[in-house]
């Protein structure tokens, strides 16, 4: 569950106040708005990458407010994927488990049965250099999930896709959520992506979320 | 419809009017830039060819006048300059004290460099500016100024093993020579993409684990260009050092102080010697720059 109460937030000229929002425990939450709303803004302060002025965020009804991001237990996808470029996608689905100490073979099985669900099992031993954009977007959703986060964020990740690959993630968004039954928080402008997948939708307007009505949902 | 056909012609004419005048334009733009910037290239391969002939001439002369090829390959300025203990000692003297204080610049410039990058803090465009006093004062008053420290405690304390000793060379260098390693690692951050930091800190990494993973390895040629230019202007310092760690022959002299000794003596044909083999390891760390580190160097 991702619980945001009342918080503002700061960043020079640009201000956003008391904003609430609320996605409950496995739904897929989609927030939309303009270029420069400020959706980039809430979900890093939701991943504790920004510093809020006031307010309350809760991941599972714990309060991570004053949280090191490292700590919240939250996937990330950027908007730019921002792959390791010295790293093999293998290395890239493990990262994570290394830095928690899994064991190798763990770590193994948990990268063979992503890289499967993925569909990137051919590119496991190659750098991000010369994957296509989808690819890229596989591995860094595999990344984001490898340490089975309570929380996903996904910052517009299908923006840079062409309409077909676009098509294929959204299924495979749908699918993989569903599988790894991850509280998702993803942030896009397009209302053809927020309609296939949403849950919950809602939009950024004039500093503030209003509720959307989803016309489809997951399916 | 005479009309509509005249009016057409005078388009036509236009059009080719101006197409001729942007071409022109054009042509004597690229003509002007290839003009500037080939006279400065000439002024550079013409002082580098000059040394060289130089000493060829004096090398063909020599062995000539002693009829023997093996003069021109044995006994010509270099290979004396080479077979020199002191021209030796200073050989050995400037690679060690080069690569030092190109060691102690990269690890100084990374975390300043870093810092400077990806941090706002309070006095952030001060330290900004006071780190580029190195670049722009002038060489010899930086040696003085460390002169003038080690009059004062706590430097005063080891002022008799610092000044005018060894360890007096590499100080020199390294004051000069780590402005421009900063200088390079702050350029070399400021191009990598924070946000791989950030998700590496998502993911659980603490931020010296993410520096260190993945911040790193992405700055490896910035690292290396840091040093190779560090090590360089090294090389080139000759003020700080005369000032602050002396000429003495044996013990303070570096390849650049050489130079100078051996022009005070009237030994030229040493002096172009010392300034070929100068030359020479400038070359190969420019060759190591553009093969191994960053290729445009944003100073």
């Amino acid at each position: 569950m991702i619980a945001i109460k009342n918080m503002s937030v700061e960043c020079g000229d640009f201000r956003l106040s008391e904003v609430s929002l609320t996605i409950a425990a496995g739904n897929y939450g989609v927030l939309m708005g303009r270029t420069g709303s400020g959706k980039t803004t809430i979900v890093e302060c939701v991943l504790g990458l920004r510093r809020i002025s006031s307010g309350t965020i809760l991941l599972d009804n714990h309060n991570v407010t004053h949280l090191n991001p490292a700590m919240r237990d939250i996937g990330y996808v950027p908007q730019d994927r921002a792959l390791f470029s010295r790293m093999t996608v293998r290395d890239h689905l493990a990262f994570a488990l290394m830095i928690r100490r899994v064991s190798a073979s763990e770590t193994d099985g948990r990268v063979r049965e992503l890289a499967a669900s993925l569909g990137i099992v051919h590119l496991l031993d190659r750098t991000p250099h010369g994957l296509s954009g989808g690819e890229q977007q596989r591995v860094a959703l595999g990344r984001a999930l490898s340490f089975r986060p309570r929380v996903l964020c996904l910052d517009e990740p299908l923006s840079a896709l062409d309409s077909e690959t676009r098509q294929q993630m959204c299924e495979l968004l749908a699918d993989i959520s569903r599988k790894e039954q991850v509280t998702t928080l993803h942030v896009t402008h397009n209302l053809d992506e927020a309609q296939r997948l949403a849950d919950c939708l809602f939009t950024v307007v004039d500093g503030k979320i209003k509720p959307v009505e989803p016309a489809g949902g997951r399916n | 419809m005479s009309d509509r056909s005249s009016a057409s012609d005078h388009e036509n004419r236009g059009r080719t009017q101006t197409t001729r005048h942007v071409t022109l334009s054009n042509t004597v733009f690229m003509i002007s830039l290839g003009i500037i910037g080939g006279t400065y290239l000439l002024l550079i391969a013409a002082m580098l060819t000059a040394d060289t002939w130089y000493m060829a001439e004096k090398s063909v002369k020599a062995a000539y006048a002693a009829n023997s090829w093996q003069v021109l390959l044995f006994e010509n300025p270099i290979a004396e300059a080479l077979a020199d203990r002191k021209i030796r000692y200073s050989i050995w003297l400037s690679l060690t004290s080069c690569t030092l204080s190109a060691v102690f610049s990269l690890l100084v410039a990374v975390p300043i460099g870093y810092l400077l990058s990806r941090h706002q803090f309070p006095g952030k465009r001060l330290l900004d500016a006071v780190l580029d006093i190195p670049i722009v004062l002038p060489p010899l008053v930086v040696g003085l100024s460390l002169l003038i420290l080690f009059q004062y405690p706590p430097f005063a304390w080891i002022a008799r093993d610092v000044v005018y000793q060894l360890p007096a060379v590499v100080l020199a260098q390294f004051s000069v020579a780590c402005a421009f390693a900063v200088r390079t690692m702050k350029s070399t951050f400021d191009h990598i993409n924070p946000r791989s930091e950030q998700v590496a800190v998502t993911l659980g990494c603490s931020r010296a684990q993410a520096f260190g993973w993945i911040v790193l390895p992405d700055a490896s040629r910035g690292m290396m260009t840091a040093f190779t230019l560090a090590w360089a202007r090294s090389l080139g310092e000759f003020g700080p050092l005369l000032i602050f760690a002396g000429a003495t022959r044996m013990k303070t002299e570096v390849l650049s102080t050489s130079v100078f000794l051996e022009l005070n003596v009237g030994n030229i044909e040493a002096a172009v010697a010392v300034s070929l083999i100068m030359i020479l390891a400038a070359v190969t760390v420019l060759v190591i720059t553009r093969r191994w580190g960053l290729r445009d160097i944003a100073l």
